[in-house]
């Protein structure tokens, strides 16, 4: 009897243990802590590519293979987005109808400052991406809004990142639960399945990078914003971040959102975010 | 005999029923469903590209008058629909699976 109520004891101090240890991790694991995510995202892409260098992993799908990095490295000699980066350098210094320019409308008159973007707008309580700041510009100068996906934003955004090219990412999460909520949410819709195919952005960039999917070669989600835009020979043509997302959901046959819907802006701030550190590579080219 | 005559009947009914081709109404019918289905999965930002062309699809048959394919296509419909509502749930605890910790 003795024994047995000794058993019972050992067990029940046992469990009490076991919950005492694992209760503050869970509570721990549902508090968003944006520091923590960003350590562990770039120490599985670290720890997965050891003989990656961190700052290559902004190379995307180069970093992965050595011979489209070699054939890259060479078109890099003449890119295929230099009319794109000439036509925004141009678009930028050209006054709008009030005489007014970009460069009235962004710190440090717009030069070298892509690695601040997206940022957490706290008077918005919004996420706001380049795009959309560029766009916010135009009309508070009495333009027409340029479409997100192509052509004249990924110009303006292609000048933009060139002349941040090297500085580190460099978001900022202000300590405001609305900004915590972004990010999460953002980080939310990044390991979400959708579409037929039920793949979620995670899928192919965390769980495959490297590998092949039809004839491409999977970038890495480390580092994947900061070559935008990008030139793709698949697009014939220049393409923004915006639609990067749109054209994944499309393949994943999920109906895509609006550009520069909450969503976007929120997993733009989450993958920006967890890219803090590495350098500004764009305007990028890719397969 | 007496009692596979009406197993028979019995079995010839059912075919007969399967058999017919379906109308108009039927169509209708189905088309409601899936189009409701599919503004539900639509409202939780979550709809698939496969749902609306095979909607569009049903309705370009039903256009041309071939009620069956047309009825087909819709429950088809439905069905994507309704697959893409349950992603939709089971992803909201789902997505915690995959997130680097």
């Amino acid at each position: 009897m003795k024994t047995r109520s000794a058993l019972l004891l050992g067990s029940l101090s046992a469990a009490l243990v076991a919950f005492a240890l694992t209760s503050p991790r869970v509570v721990a694991a549902d508090k968003v802590d944006p520091v923590a995510d960003a350590k562990a995202f770039q120490n599985f892409f670290f720890q997965k590519f050891p003989d990656v260098k961190h700052e290559d992993f902004v190379n995307g799908p180069y970093s992965m293979n050595a011979d489209m990095k070699r054939q890259w490295q060479e078109k890099e000699e003449f890119p295929p987005y230099e009319f794109a980066l000439d036509a925004g350098k141009e678009m930028f210094a050209t006054p709008f109808k009030n005489g007014k320019t970009y460069a009235d409308c962004f710190p440090n008159g717009g030069v070298g400052i892509r690695q601040n973007y997206p940022y957490f707008d706290e008077k918005e309580g919004k996420v706001v991406t380049l795009e959309l700041a560029l766009n916010r510009c135009r009309e508070a100068n009495g333009e027409a809004p340029y479409s997100y996906v192509k052509d004249e934003m990924a110009s303006l955004t292609a000048y933009m990142a060139f002349t941040s090219r090297g500085k580190p990412m460099d978001i900022k999460i202000p300590d405001d639960p609305r900004a915590l909520a972004a990010f999460e949410n953002g980080k939310r819709y990044f390991y979400t399945r959708r579409g037929q195919m039920n793949f979620s952005c995670a899928s192919c960039h965390v769980q495959s990078p490297g590998e092949r999917i039809r004839a491409e070669v999977l970038a890495p989600a480390l580092g994947i914003l900061n070559a935008m835009p990008i030139y793709r020979s698949e697009w014939s043509g220049m393409g923004t971040t915006s639609r990067r997302f749109v054209t994944c959901n499309s393949q994943t046959r999920a109906v895509p959102l609006e550009p520069q819907s909450d969503e976007y802006r929120d997993v733009e701030y989450f993958l920006s975010y967890v890219a803090n550190g590495l350098p500004i590579s764009g305007p990028g080219a890719r397969p | 005999m007496k009692r596979s005559l009406p197993l028979a009947m019995l079995l010839a009914f059912g075919l007969a029923t399967a058999a017919r081709a379906a109308n108009e109404a039927d169509y209708k019918a189905a088309y409601a469903t899936a189009e409701a289905a599919s503004k539900e999965a639509a409202g939780l930002r979550n709809q698939w590209t496969v749902t609306v062309s095979t909607l569009a699809a049903a309705k370009k048959a039903a256009d041309g008058g071939d009620f069956d394919r047309a009825t087909a296509a819709a429950r088809e419909a439905e069905a994507l629909a309704k697959a893409s509502i349950f992603q939709a749930a089971s992803e909201k605890e789902a997505w915690k699976a995959m997130e680097i910790r």
